[in-house]
């Protein structure tokens, strides 16, 4: 019997995802073993064309890195999703929107600008910007489109199963891959992770006070952390009781607070706002003016509370922009 | 942006005890205030998902209005005190995501202030009539 066909691929993603599965060490080989990969364009060398030319639903699970920001993006995952019978959004970005999905607080033009002019490495006279066709007396040039908005995987198609994590932990890439090929599929809409949140593993929720109560917000550069003591009860900001677990605490252990990249729990929608109501909790203020006053020590809610998750937010992105 | 004939659409929490008890305070003492607002009946204040505002401002919501009990004055004893916090970094998430904080108010109103009701309502229709529609209302 033929070996069934696995596709990997990259959106809008910084590689990480990609060094995930390398990092699967010795047991890539297992994988290697039972499946034949018919697309990875970080690794090997395929050409789009004979993926459009391969009979639908031929492969058997598509795994998709990176969050979706332009046509090319846009064309291959709509590929992918006819040409696949599961769809695995791999890693928080095309879970959530990810890390490239904070640019929603801004759009295509402001973006262009910052990368193209205003970056003091940057000489632009002619303001020279990516145009999606551009026409040279040879013939047309063409680019993909960039959008925008920044989405998530299941934003632009239909997916069936999410791994979460930035990156996501190989002991959750094996568990998803192995459970995938087993053919005992568990539910649509998985997250192949924790139901839980992270507090309830952390190995310093042991140290948390009974009654949780902050009179500062400080940031990690300017303390230097208890490694044993519960961030939140330091006044550090952590976003574990907002996140899913599931990840090993592999920040925790390093003495860095969650920053969110799970995600939220099956329960919650809107991750932001449940990281935004638990910190309200534990602020010791008790006028209108105490409360204000500890609000300006949040520098840049939008990334503390989404920096993972702005796109598939309720709000989605910065309106008015 | 203004529109004379705009009127806006408001959602309002409140809690039970006393914003709530207030509303029908206005109510039989035939208080005239503008029927901008959509009353929803919580128990308390501090139960309000931060979450519920935003859907409500993503629908398409003009303003959102939020009614607690004085400090001190809490059911719950402490619900108010939550919902102070929770409201003051709310507002200033909207704010970075382009949204006037000014569409979400928070007032204290207890049971027996049927006149106060009645005017913050008053003034928070006409304020919201001056910021005019919300940017992310969908066309009908």
């Amino acid at each position: 019997m033929a070996k069934p066909k696995v596709a990997l691929y990259w959106c809008a993603s910084c590689g990480g995802c990609e060094e995930a599965v390398v990092d699967l060490a010795e047991d890539i080989l297992k994988v290697v073993d039972a499946v034949d990969i018919i697309l990875w364009p970080v690794a090997m060398d395929f050409k789009y064309k004979d993926i459009e030319a391969m009979p639908d639903k031929s492969i058997l699970v598509s795994f998709i890195n990176g969050s979706v920001r332009n046509s090319e993006q846009e064309h291959i995952v709509k590929l992918l999703r006819q040409k696949s019978q599961l769809v695995v959004a791999f890693g928080a970005c095309a879970h959530l929107g990810g890390i490239p999905g904070l640019a929603n607080v801004a759009n295509r033009k402001e973006i262009f600008e910052t990368a193209y002019k205003l970056t003091h490495t940057t000489v632009n006279p002619n303001n020279v910007y990516p145009q999606p066709v551009t026409e040279i007396p040879q013939g047309k040039l063409t680019l993909p489109e960039f959008y925008d908005t920044v989405k998530s995987l299941d934003q632009t198609i239909d997916v069936d199963y999410y791994l979460p994590g930035c990156a996501p932990p190989p002991d959750l890439i094996m568990k998803g891959v192995l459970t995938l090929l087993s053919g005992n599929l568990p539910p649509k809409g998985t997250v192949i992770a924790s139901e839980k949140s992270l507090c309830e593993t952390c190995p310093r929720n042991k140290t948390k006070p009974d009654k949780m109560v902050i009179k500062e917000i400080k940031r990690i550069h300017e303390v230097i952390a208890d490694p044993e003591k519960c961030f939140l009860a330091e006044g550090i900001i952590c976003v574990g009781p907002a996140t899913r677990g599931g990840c090993g605490e592999r920040c925790i252990n390093a003495n860095i607070p969650c920053r969110g990249c799970f995600g939220p729990t099956k329960e919650v929608i809107d991750q932001g706002a449940k990281f935004l109501s638990a910190l309200a909790s534990i602020i010791d203020a008790n006028t209108e003016e105490e409360a204000k006053k500890i609000t300006e020590q949040i520098i840049d809610p939008i990334g503390l509370f989404y920096m993972y998750s702005l796109p598939t937010s309720i709000l989605r992105r910065k309106q008015g922009v | 942006m203004m529109n004379e004939n705009f009127e806006p659409k408001i959602i309002g929490f409140m809690c039970k005890w006393c914003t709530y008890a207030a509303a029908d305070l206005a109510g039989v003492s035939r208080l005239q205030y503008p029927p901008n607002i959509v009353p929803i009946r919580l128990m308390c204040s501090g139960g309000l998902e931060p979450s519920f505002i935003l859907k409500a401002l993503q629908e398409g919501a003009d303003g959102v209005f939020i009614g607690g009990c004085h400090f001190g004055d809490c059911h719950y004893q402490t619900g108010n005190y939550q919902t102070n916090k929770r409201i003051a970094i709310l507002q200033k998430l909207l704010e970075e995501m382009g949204i006037d904080k000014r569409r979400v108010r928070l007032e204290w109103i207890s049971a027996a202030e049927g006149t106060k009701f009645a005017r913050t309502i008053k003034e928070f229709v006409e304020d919201i009539k001056k910021l005019g529609p919300n940017p992310l209302k969908k066309e009908a």
